[in-house]
């Protein structure tokens, strides 16, 4: 039975592996104009997590994601980055907290006009008064990094989509931010290449202790990079799961969330059933 | 495998009507039976339509489609309708339909609400629309005053790299077209002046016509506009395709500024190099002219004399001045209006167009500002 998911308490997340929280998000209200999507929600974000922010379509990730990386400002309430507050810092410290993450968009968004290597050290260019070899040599490192190395003198246009979103990592990871934010890593990418992402993001979070905030509905990627996870939901507007994965999908007494774990769809009526022998007689 | 037909054949007794549904109720075969059925069943008025489709073999959605339209038909007419003996397979496209709810074919609107509520509202939605661009067009200049002063002030945070890229696709790439439209503009004006003035004897002041004209308002503002077509519109398409690939936000999340980052060096390039295509024009108009006046006996070095004579140094500046300004307004609306692209498959379309439109009536405003501005300056 469908509970009344606003009564639901949110789970209290234990993570001690995990560091201080490194982002902290108090009553934000999300949305555009008067369309209120997220109400009055708050989470951390731990140290050297993979987080997944989860959701049905609509629900809104895209929106909440735009809040954290500085896009577009939230309706109320307040974001910390390593605890300086996002949007009420001037200028001069919003670029310094800009500076302290990453983003890999869906899109990939890499500059069609410079090559990788160009797009890996733009921020290296405009940030820091390294000489040209230096910043090259960094460039090429976060290449390799993400094994596009021999790819460093190639378009972004010359690269599959799924080299396209290792080079979109490796230019985030240029200034060696603490968090990097991904947004739906895996869409558009066939299994194999996402399998291959997945890994390459567990790698560089365990190696380099990087915090992943993840925004996907992907659930086979969720499963093996993520650490934790929140479930938001369009109907109350608010978060109504927060725990890892595996735990969310096997012990959560939360209908959507068993549901959305679990792929089972919302309705199953007596239309669908029918559903079958009409395609047949229609032919 | 047999053609799909169907035969559909109306039974009467006394109100009520009887179709008998045979064969296939299929997209190839329904639109023969739609108009003729209805028209039948609104001249008959029957009170009550049984439809009989147990001999339906397939029925398909436009079929289905058909029984709701009866349906419908004498539900308006407050009149009986049933279905009988349509097979089980049909039925989950059949319920699906009645769950639709087709209604607004038999809407009927009133005059008024045609005539008064739609204009209405859509000057409403134009009007919230035009403030709306207001302020983000403010927004834009006040970012743009800025990002130029601080490029002035700090001219290393230039990409001069982007800039003189940008200085050939706008410039190098564009003086053919610009020196033959200049050519054949000076070439027409000239022929065209020379033969009625020809009659008085007063060829030779064809050259001042040209000369004049060219220098402080043609070779300006034909150069603009071509420059709004060809520069303008590319810079629209370039920054609002980027606008669509997030490559926008990219640039805003590492801390730069698109203005500062994409706009300053393309308006660098369109104010550097529309003077210069100016002069481009100038002189290739120039020469169109002085072939005509050889065509008709007059030396070259009576054209030049008569051009030097008839063109100040302050005629040639006046017309460079309008084209810098000209130039910023082209790069500026070109940019504007890519970093205002929204999304959807035809927004950097919309983008370039407007780009071009807006450019071409604030370079023409603008004339006519210079104009007024000059003559009361004495210019």
């Amino acid at each position: 039975m469908k509970k009344n998911k606003s009564q639901e308490k949110i789970q209290e997340s234990n993570h001690s592996e995990f560091g201080e929280p490194i982002i902290q998000v108090r009553n934000l209200t999300s949305g555009y104009g008067n369309v209120v999507i997220m109400d009055n929600i708050s989470f951390d974000v731990r140290k050297g997590e993979i987080f997944g922010i989860l959701g049905g379509s609509g629900s809104g990730k895209s929106t909440i994601l735009k809040n954290l990386i500085g896009l577009n400002p939230p309706l109320a309430g307040k974001i910390f980055i390593d605890n300086e507050n996002l949007w009420e810092a001037n200028p001069k410290e919003r670029l310094k907290i800009l500076n302290k993450f990453g983003v890999m968009y869906q899109q990939s968004a890499l500059f069609g006009s410079m090559t990788l290597i160009e797009n890996v050290r733009l921020p290296l260019e405009e940030f820091t008064k390294l000489p040209l070899d230096a910043m090259n040599t960094i460039a090429r490192m976060k290449l390799k990094m993400v094994g596009l190395d021999n790819f460093a003198d190639h378009m972004p246009s010359e690269l599959s989509g799924g080299m396209k979103k290792r080079a979109a990592i490796a230019r985030a990871m240029a200034m060696d931010p603490g968090i990097l934010f991904l947004d739906e890593p895996s869409a558009g990418l066939d299994p194999i290449t996402s399998v291959e992402l997945d890994h390459l993001i567990i790698r560089l979070s365990r190696s380099l202790g990087v915090t992943f905030v993840i925004v996907t509905h992907e659930l086979a990627s969720i499963f093996t990079i993520a650490d934790r996870v929140i479930v938001l939901d369009k109907e109350t507007k608010g978060i109504i799961a927060d725990g890892s994965p595996e735990d969310l999908k096997d012990h959560s007494n939360i209908d959507f969330v068993v549901r959305f774990f679990n792929r089972i769809p919302t309705e199953k009526n007596e239309l669908d059933k029918k559903s079958k022998k009409s395609r047949m007689g229609a032919k | 495998m047999a053609e799909p037909h169907v035969s559909a054949v109306f039974q009467y007794s006394g109100n009520t009507a009887e179709l008998k549904l045979v064969g296939d109720l299929q997209i190839s075969t329904v639109p023969k039976l739609w108009n003729s059925t209805l028209l039948e069943l609104n001249l008959r008025n029957p009170i009550r339509l049984v439809i009989d489709a147990s001999q339906l073999e397939s029925c398909d959605a436009s079929g289905i489609a058909l029984l709701q339209q009866w349906k419908l038909l004498q539900e308006n007419k407050e009149a009986e309708f049933m279905l009988r003996g349509l097979k089980e397979e049909f039925t989950y496209l059949y319920d699906l339909s009645t769950s639709v709810q087709i209604r607004e074919k038999w809407e009927e609107k009133s005059f008024f609400s045609e005539l008064i509520d739609k204009p209405t509202a859509e000057i409403g939605k134009k009007f919230v629309d035009s403030v709306s661009n207001t302020h983000s067009f403010i927004a834009f200049i006040g970012e743009l005053t800025y990002a130029i002063g601080h490029s002035i002030l700090n001219p290393r945070s230039v990409r001069w790299k982007d800039a003189f890229s940008s200085a050939e696709k706008t410039g190098v790439n564009a003086w053919i077209i610009i020196a033959l439209i200049g050519f054949l503009l000076g070439l027409i004006m000239s022929f065209q002046s020379a033969i009625p003035m020809r009659k008085f004897g007063a060829e030779i002041f064809v050259a001042n016509l040209v000369g004049l004209s060219l220098f402080r308002e043609l070779g300006p503002l034909m150069t603009a506009f071509i420059l709004a077509g060809r520069s303008g519109s590319a810079y629209a398409a370039e920054l609002g395709t980027m606008k669509v690939s997030e490559e926008v936000d990219a640039l805003t999340t590492m801390g730069l500024s698109p203005v500062q980052f994409l706009v300053i060096p393309r308006i660098i390039a369109s104010t550097l190099m529309t003077p210069l295509l100016t002069m481009v024009f100038n002189l290739l108009g120039l020469v169109g002219g002085a072939l005509v006046l050889i065509s008709f006996g007059y030396p070259l070095v009576t054209f030049t004399n008569q051009i030097v004579s008839a063109v100040s140094a302050i005629d040639l500046i006046g017309g460079l001045v309008k084209s810098v300004v000209f130039g910023l307004v082209v790069g500026s609306i070109g940019c504007y209006e890519g970093l205002r692209t929204t999304t959807g498959a035809g927004a950097v379309g919309e983008s370039t167009t407007k780009a071009v439109v807006g450019g071409i009536i604030y370079v023409a405003v603008l004339d006519g500002v210079f104009s007024v501005a000059y003559f009361y300056l004495g210019i």
